[in-house]
């Protein structure tokens, strides 16, 4: 071991020595050392820098179709939402702007209707007979005492009294029939105020559509347009939603989970028990995950016979008949299955009886009759049924923001990949930057074991620099290259 | 075609795999218990305490078990010796019926026995036990062993060559404590710890004392 110490017992001196002999060929083997030093560096910090220009140039691509499938699929959004709007303004045309010229036609009958009886209340009733005149003027003439002329004045003036009775009258009966007629214009101006008011309700809802299909068509134009505003509004609605379905999903699991356990254990009794299929996995439990997982598949297809999810195209793209079809088909076996459950629900509450009753043997040693309390008992079973029948429905429900999450988790995961792909980048980056520097240092930490070489180099260059600008004038042999970059002179 | 044929292949490859991972996953599962009574005259009196712990193995038993009692008596390498055995169903209700059973035939062992042996054949018993835990295939193994552990041979019966009890679980419950044990407990540990040797060196994978009747849970405890 101690071979290499030329002073016997003292480690350091040898070391020393042999150094102070190895020097000349270190000084020797300067360049080739510089070289391999910098090719190493440049081995290393090349495919890092490589590397890094790679990450952001990728990161930039991937933002790119990140950008393009986002906006695909925020015009898409929009497209389902202005279809929605026409088409609730054609429900509401073919509703109530259908029977528009009924109404118009309705609403002209009743104004002819008002303008006659408005006309016949403003009839007066006809004047006095002419020969009222002629009567009312010899009923001015004098009697002079003629007594046949007083009786045929008094009664000329006896009939102009009834005459003119009767005209009262006949004008007081008409001026009732008159406010009659105009009492029974209220109903026909209520209905039209009604009518007018109707009219008037879908007319602002449709100024409404309107606007709301404008608001849509501005944020359908900036899409279009590919704007960073439209990008940053639709990456934080993607993100907003990934979170809420994340929650509800995760809501949606727990009530999984508890129908996962109300069913394993009963189904070990259909299975068999004790039966591990895989990871630890009874052969029970796998067939109540099955159930499970049927019940959301069966949920999915429902979902999406009813059109309310999206994640199967084939099935939004069947005719309304296959569709419909598909949807009893679905909503039967998720019927079936919440069913089966119930059934499982009542064994369940029976295995738990009997174990509890076994146990109670093997402590007591006898059999001990449960007593029966009335319905208070069947409480918990009655409870596990209604369980197990809702849950499978209300697992379908799952599919809504299974839909929303995985959606949203594409443009999550997207930013997420872009940002690992920067900071991937940033860190390679830096990586090769301290490489180059490790290198540079080390080419100084050589030259500093060799520096009285180089300093003896350092005269002789001076000298012969200076007697070459006395004597030839000629320039200096030294490129700037290996002055600065390689040689590492500058430190001494 | 050709993909279609690829793709039923690797269908069948997966399929297989997953069958025969099943059956060694299932076995692994699966629980085996050997249960050692000490039937000495020094021991008989303990025969209660044996039938709780009977009692609290059968409710812990799962379908697809095993479990077996069997007497430790003056040699009990035998299959004679074994009280009751049982493989639970995969019936959970069949299985209850089958606990019922069992617990009814060790009853009736216990009503019966109204002599102890003259001697103790721990081992015996022990190597008994492993060749019908290993015979079960059961991935836990157990060998319960009712006892105050004193082995007493008589001069003919051989025992002290080394046992083979690889990948089983060797528990000593209510080891109870002799009159000499109380003079000087030295004896009673050193008996403990020399079963334990000769266990463990006959590849065992644990071992273990548990004394406290009221906890017996620990009897599976890792």
């Amino acid at each position: 071991m101690d071979g290499w110490m030329i002073v016997p017992g003292n480690k350091m001196l040898s070391a020393l020595v042999l150094f102070v002999i190895v020097m000349p060929f270190l000084y020797a083997a300067r360049k080739p050392m510089h070289g391999l030093f910098i090719s190493l560096v440049r081995a290393i910090s090349g495919p890092l820098r490589l590397g890094s220009r790679w990450m952001f140039a990728t990161a930039v691509e991937l933002r790119q179709r990140n950008k393009t499938v986002l906006m695909a699929h925020g015009r898409e959004e929009i497209t389902q939402t202005i279809d929605r709007e026409f088409e609730r303004i054609g429900a509401l045309v073919k509703r109530e702007l259908h029977g528009f010229p009924a109404v118009q036609r309705k609403l002209m009958d009743e104004i002819t209707r008002i303008e006659e009886d408005y006309q016949k209340s403003g009839e007066v009733p006809p004047p006095p007979p002419e020969w009222a005149k002629a009567v009312s003027a010899i009923a001015k003439i004098r009697g002079g005492g003629d007594g046949l002329v007083e009786k045929i004045l008094e009664d000329i003036s006896k009939s102009m009294e009834k005459i003119y009775d009767r005209a009262i009258s006949e004008y007081r009966r008409s001026y009732e029939n008159r406010h009659k007629i105009l009492k029974e214009f209220s109903p026909f101006w209520r209905s039209l105020n009604k009518e007018m008011e109707t009219v008037g309700k879908n007319i602002t809802s449709l100024q409404d559509s309107a606007q709301s299909i404008d608001v849509q068509m501005d944020k359908y134009k900036q899409m279009v347009d590919k704007t960073d505003k439209a990008e940053q509004t639709l990456t934080s609605s993607a993100g907003i939603q990934f979170s809420i379905a994340a929650l509800v999903l995760l809501v949606a699991g727990g009530g999984a989970f508890v129908n996962f356990f109300l069913i394993a254990r009963p189904m070990s009794a259909m299975v068999g028990g004790g039966q591990h299929i895989i990871f630890g996995l009874e052969a029970a439990d796998i067939a109540a995950m099955v159930i499970l997982f049927m019940e959301a598949t069966m949920g999915l297809f429902l979902m999406e016979s009813l059109r309310i999810t999206h994640l199967f195209p084939r099935i939004n793209n069947m005719n309304n008949r296959m569709r419909k079809r598909l949807m009893w088909v679905s909503f039967t076996i998720l019927f079936t299955l919440a069913g089966i459950e119930v059934a499982l629900a009542v064994m369940r509450d029976f295995i738990i009886a009997a174990d509890i009753a076994l146990r109670r043997e093997l402590v007591g040693g006898a059999a001990v009759a449960v007593k029966d309390a009335g319905w208070a008992t069947k409480i918990p079973v009655a409870g596990q049924m209604i369980l197990g029948f809702v849950l499978p429905f209300a697992l379908a429900f799952l599919a809504i923001p299974l839909e929303y999450f995985i959606y949203s988790a594409r443009t999550v995961l997207g930013v997420g990949l872009v940002s690992m792909f920067r900071s991937l980048g940033f860190l390679l980056r830096v990586l090769s930057v301290i490489m180059k520097h490790f290198g540079h240092a080390l080419t100084m930490l050589y030259d500093v074991l060799i520096f009285p070489f180089l300093m003896v180099e350092r005269f002789f260059k001076k000298e012969g620099d200076s007697a070459g600008r006395h004597g030839s004038g000629s320039i200096t042999a030294f490129s700037k290259r290996g002055r600065t970059g390689t040689t590492g002179e500058h430190i001494l | 075609m050709r993909i279609m044929r690829r793709a039923l292949n690797a269908v069948l490859l997966v399929t297989l795999a997953l069958t025969l991972s099943s059956c060694g996953d299932s076995r692994k599962y699966k629980r085996a218990i050997y249960l050692l009574i000490d039937t000495s005259g020094t021991y008989k009196d303990e025969l209660p305490k044996a039938q709780r712990i009977i009692n609290y193995l059968l409710g812990t038993m799962n379908p697809g078990d095993s479990f077996a009692v069997a007497r430790v008596k003056s040699r009990s390498f035998s299959e004679k010796d074994i009280i009751a055995k049982v493989t639970f169903t995969k019936d959970p209700m069949a299985a209850n019926d089958q606990k019922r059973a069992f617990r009814n035939k060790v009853d009736r062992f216990a009503r019966g026995m109204k002599r102890g042996s003259a001697h103790t054949d721990i081992t015996g018993g022990i190597i008994q036990g492993a060749m019908f835990l290993n015979e079960t295939g059961a991935g836990r193994k157990t060998i319960v062993i009712f006892s105050d552990m004193r082995e007493e041979l008589d001069k003919k019966t051989k025992r002290n060559f080394p046992i083979e009890m690889s990948g089983i679980k060797v528990v000593a419950v209510n080891v109870t404590k002799l009159r000499k044990d109380n003079i000087d407990p030295r004896l009673y540990l050193g008996r403990l710890d020399w079963w334990k040797k000769r266990v463990l060196s006959a590849g065992a994978s644990d071992w273990k004392v548990v004394n406290d009747m009221e906890h017996l849970e620990r009897v599976f405890q890792e």
